[in-house]
């Protein structure tokens, strides 16, 4: 990891010269009472008072909606083409937050597990992070419970933590990081010592563990937990759709006449016809067991199957969703839980 | 495997034959040679099955690996997709992607005698086995197979349930439910889990293959413990709806395993272990 | 008038209720809660905050068990709850309501008559940030109403946060979820997402009870309460007030008929 310090006055001509040579710089732009992650054209733009974006940053390598490849049919033959890997720009994400960097691993593993997602990869690999520490955090926020925290460097390319003086830390973790310090050379100084960034970052005290979750999860698929906590959820897509890590899509055909293409969309576990058979049998038939599912997924199969936790601590699901399932509220509940009950 | 693992394979559809009704079976051919003469597969796997504008469908490759010049699956028309396939016709292209997920471990059961037991459409995966076994028969001991369905006309591969009674080195049973039957019907009368209780092959050096719909599955269990076959000689396949057949798109797991990764062939052992939602 | 701890213990010894669908403190504001004991009494509340319209869970079945259920009923959940009985998706005798809007004061209401008497005694004020914003709308070019909506609901990620909250949105399948036709494409792209918000809105004209339940389900703030509030009020000036039944299903001889050209 190679340190660097820029002057806080100097970030938005560093900001310029990024916008000028990329072709799509995203980073967090206010839209009424929420904030999104827009292309950017001017550093002023950018929204830098917002804990977090409403949505994640998954649409930068996982869009909502994704063409797959194209059919033709004439008579009886069918004809198909693929999507040019130059459609994909190549994309900077500005003042991404550490939960949204980390996010980003999960995502890797599951669309590289066995087989590789080749479009997924595509995205991947033209994409660079450059996060943002946080010297503030809300109620739902919760990453220092999953291993995460509000000065991580896990996953992103650089990380700029805005010093309590006139200096800003940036920490390049990769290759691709570099090349962005290298548009603006002049304005980094490269430093040896470590600089203590703590002070400048939010205190998120840790609520739980996530190996305590994963413990009493071992013998709780079958624990009456699961009806208390989801007796209110309403079975929308709000909590999977904002979450960085939710990666479950339904593939359908778009066509038109004979010709469409199939594509790509997400898709949510908590939906009561995610499972459902043709035959009309649903092995989760009731909310309480998608719900089970929802959790289950993020912090027991995955770690198990991909070594990898399926969620930031980013408090997204919780903001989102309609009926305040506030979901670090639930992982304490199960930690602190006699499942045998 | 291809760059893009959602690309299906172009195939022709050669030719079309009814089983029973609302039962179609497709014999495909790979439009691309050179696709062809690359692709193999392993019994019990399967494979996305595509109505181009309509979308995919999960069915096992009821086909032997053995024969290498063509492809074939079963399937019923219940929804969309199998509408949308029921409409094609001989000539015409469709979409296959595959071949996915685990297989039967037929090196293992090398000179093992084996019993197969299926009901209705769940014949398909079956036939796909039995042919590979049939077609290196010298390798395995005593063959036994019962199969039924609800009525005479509802059994599949009429055709190949003809061949394999006439085979003397294959026991063949066939059975309809109580009322299914024609006055011609000459095979047993009865659910398949009684009829293979009245059968009773032997559980000595045996491996157990059972594929039907759950209730058949379920009182099928109890009869081959009692004929004394181990939880891990007895196989079956699972179903669970499914889309990218590559373990990405969240939806076929059962607890930590997915049908389309870990499955769909199981032992009653790995039966065992699962978490109860499927 | 009694207060809403008395009257829910009374409801679970006297009338026999097996569980009260109500409020409890949440992380940020109130949220649903389902009281399932007499221990859980003392987490009900109910005042202003409340936003939540609870009548969503009275058509879950599986939620409601069997035996009588009670329910924390603030005015826009005994609107949801007469439409619903309007609509012959929940029968007199089923729920008893516990009607108010603040814990201190709260009435039980068990028939249909008594708590359409009690709506009726209390019109309700109208929102000004909501009136405030449908004027806007309304002040607009027709063009740039397009372009407004065109705007916001190609934002939308068919979460369907809002069809889930709605309590009149209670169909098992939705048409949304029927893929033999595929009616509405089920990506969330501009012409797909046009496709089903217009469409909500036309399965709730007349019905729409005001809530904005969706608005407040939405994680975007799309303002979609706007066009189902907006065509439920043009369809009471078109087809009369208070009409009974349904307007996609009721017809009168003397409805006007001058948008025939």
């Amino acid at each position: 990891m190679k340190r660097y310090i820029i002057e806080k006055s100097k970030v938005n001509e560093w900001l310029k010269q990024i916008i000028k040579s990329t072709e799509r710089v995203l980073a967090p732009v206010k839209d009424g009472e929420k904030v999104y992650f827009r292309p950017i054209t001017s550093p002023q733009e950018t929204d830098y008072d917002s804990v977090t974006t409403t949505e994640s940053a998954k649409e930068t390598v996982f869009p909502r909606t994704e063409t797959l490849f194209r059919f033709k049919t004439e008579g009886k033959d069918t004809t198909l083409s693929e999507v040019s890997a130059e459609s994909y720009p190549q994309t900077v994400l500005w003042r991404a937050r550490p939960c949204d960097a980390v996010g980003f691993l999960p995502l890797d593993a599951i669309f590289n597990w066995d087989y590789k997602d080749n479009i997924y990869n595509l995205r991947r690999a033209k994409l660079t992070i450059v996060s943002f520490s946080c010297n503030t955090s809300d109620s739902c926020c919760f990453c220092t419970s999953v291993g995460g925290g509000p000065g991580n460097t896990e996953g992103t390319d650089i990380l700029v933590t805005l010093l309590n003086d006139e200096r800003a830390l940036a920490e390049v973790v990769t290759e691709k990081g570099e090349k962005l310090i290298s548009l603006c050379p002049t304005l980094f100084k490269a430093v040896e010592s470590d600089e203590d960034k703590s002070s400048a970052l939010a205190k998120i005290s840790s609520r739980f563990t996530s190996e305590q979750v994963q413990e009493h999860l071992k013998n709780a698929f079958d624990s009456s937990i699961w009806k208390q906590q989801s007796a209110r959820c309403i079975g929308c897509g709000a909590c999977a759709f904002v979450c960085p890590t939710c990666a479950c899509f339904d593939i359908q055909d778009d066509k038109c006449g004979r010709d469409g293409k199939r594509i790509r969309c997400w898709d949510s576990c908590g939906f009561s016809l995610f499972t459902k058979h043709t035959s009309g049998y649903n092995p989760r038939p009731e909310q309480s067991m998608r719900w089970r599912q929802r959790l289950l997924h993020k912090f027991s199969y995955m770690p198990d199957r991909i070594k990898v936790l399926g969620c930031t601590g980013c408090g997204r699901c919780s903001r989102a969703c309609p009926v305040d399932m506030n979901i670090a509220e639930h992982l304490y509940s199960i930690a602190n839980y006699n499942h045998e009950k | 495997m291809k760059n893009n693992i959602y690309l299906p394979y172009v195939m022709t559809i050669d030719r079309i034959i009814e089983e029973a009704p609302g039962v179609r079976t497709f014999r495909l051919k790979f439009k691309d040679k050179e696709e062809e003469n690359a692709f193999s597969f392993r019994a019990g796997q399967f494979a996305e099955y595509s109505a181009f504008g309509e979308g995919e469908c999960t069915f096992c490759i009821a086909s032997s690996p053995t024969r290498k010049e063509y492809i074939e699956c079963t399937f019923r028309k219940a929804g969309r997709v199998t509408s949308g396939l029921e409409r094609l016709e001989e000539g015409a292209t469709m979409g296959f992607r595959g071949p996915f997920g685990n297989f039967f471990p037929i090196e293992e059961w090398k000179g093992k005698n084996l019993l197969f037991v299926a009901g209705g459409i769940a014949l398909p995966p079956m036939r796909c086995v039995i042919w590979n076994i049939l077609d290196r028969r010298d390798e395995f001991g005593d063959i036994t197979i019962v199969y039924g369905a609800k009525s005479e006309n509802d059994l599949v591969y009429k055709q190949e349930l003809k061949e394999w009674g006439e085979r003397s080195d294959v026991r063949l049973v066939t059975t309809v439910d109580p009322g299914g039957e024609t006055p011609s019907w000459k095979g047993e009368v009865g659910f398949v889990p009684s009829i293979l209780e009245k059968t009773a092959p032997s559980s000595a050096n045996s491996i157990a293959v059972v594929c039907g719909p759950p209730v058949m599955i379920k009182f099928s269990f109890p009869v081959l413990e009692k004929l004394g076959f181990a939880d891990d000689c007895i196989y079956t396949t699972l179903e669970n709806r499914m889309k990218c057949g590559v373990g990405k798109c969240g939806r076929c797991n059962i607890g930590k395993y997915y049908v389309c990764k870990d499955g769909p062939v199981f032992t009653k052992k790995q039966l065992n272990d699962l978490p109860s939602e499927y | 008038m009694s207060n809403l701890e008395e009257t829910a213990r009374s409801l679970f010894k006297e009338e026999k209720v097996n569980l009260i669908i109500g409020f409890e403190e949440g992380s940020r504001h109130p949220r649903p809660f389902f009281c399932t004991s007499t221990d859980d009494i003392p987490k009900l509340i109910l005042d202003k905050r409340c936003h939540n319209n609870t009548a969503v869970y009275l058509t879950k079945k599986d939620l409601l068990g069997t035996g009588l259920v009670g329910i924390v009923a603030t005015l826009r959940v005994l609107k949801s709850a007469l439409q619903l009985s309007l609509e012959n998706q929940i029968n007199e005798g089923q729920f008893i309501f516990i009607a108010g809007e603040d814990a201190s004061d709260v009435q039980v209401l068990k028939d249909k008559a008594s708590i359409q008497s009690y709506v009726d005694a209390h019109p309700e004020i109208p929102d000004s940030k909501v009136e405030e914003r449908l004027h806007h709308i309304e002040s607009m070019s027709r063009e740039d109403r397009w372009a407004f909506w065109k705007n916001e609901l190609s934002k939308c990620i068919r979460c369907y946060a809002c069809r889930a909250a709605c309590p009149l949105c209670y169909c098992e399948r939705c048409v949304a979820e029927v893929n033999c036709p595929q009616w509405i494409d089920p990506w969330a792209a501009p012409l797909s997402n046009m496709e089903w918000q217009v469409n909500r809105a036309m399965h709730m004209a007349g019905r729409c009870t005001g809530c904005g339940a969706c608005y407040e389900a939405c994680p975007l703030d799309l303002p979609i309460n706007l066009l189902t509030k907006e065509l439920s009020s043009e369809i009471s000036e078109d087809f009369g007030k208070g009409i009974s039944g349904n307007v996609l299903s009721s017809f009168n001889p003397a409805d006007k008929e001058n948008f025939f050209k």
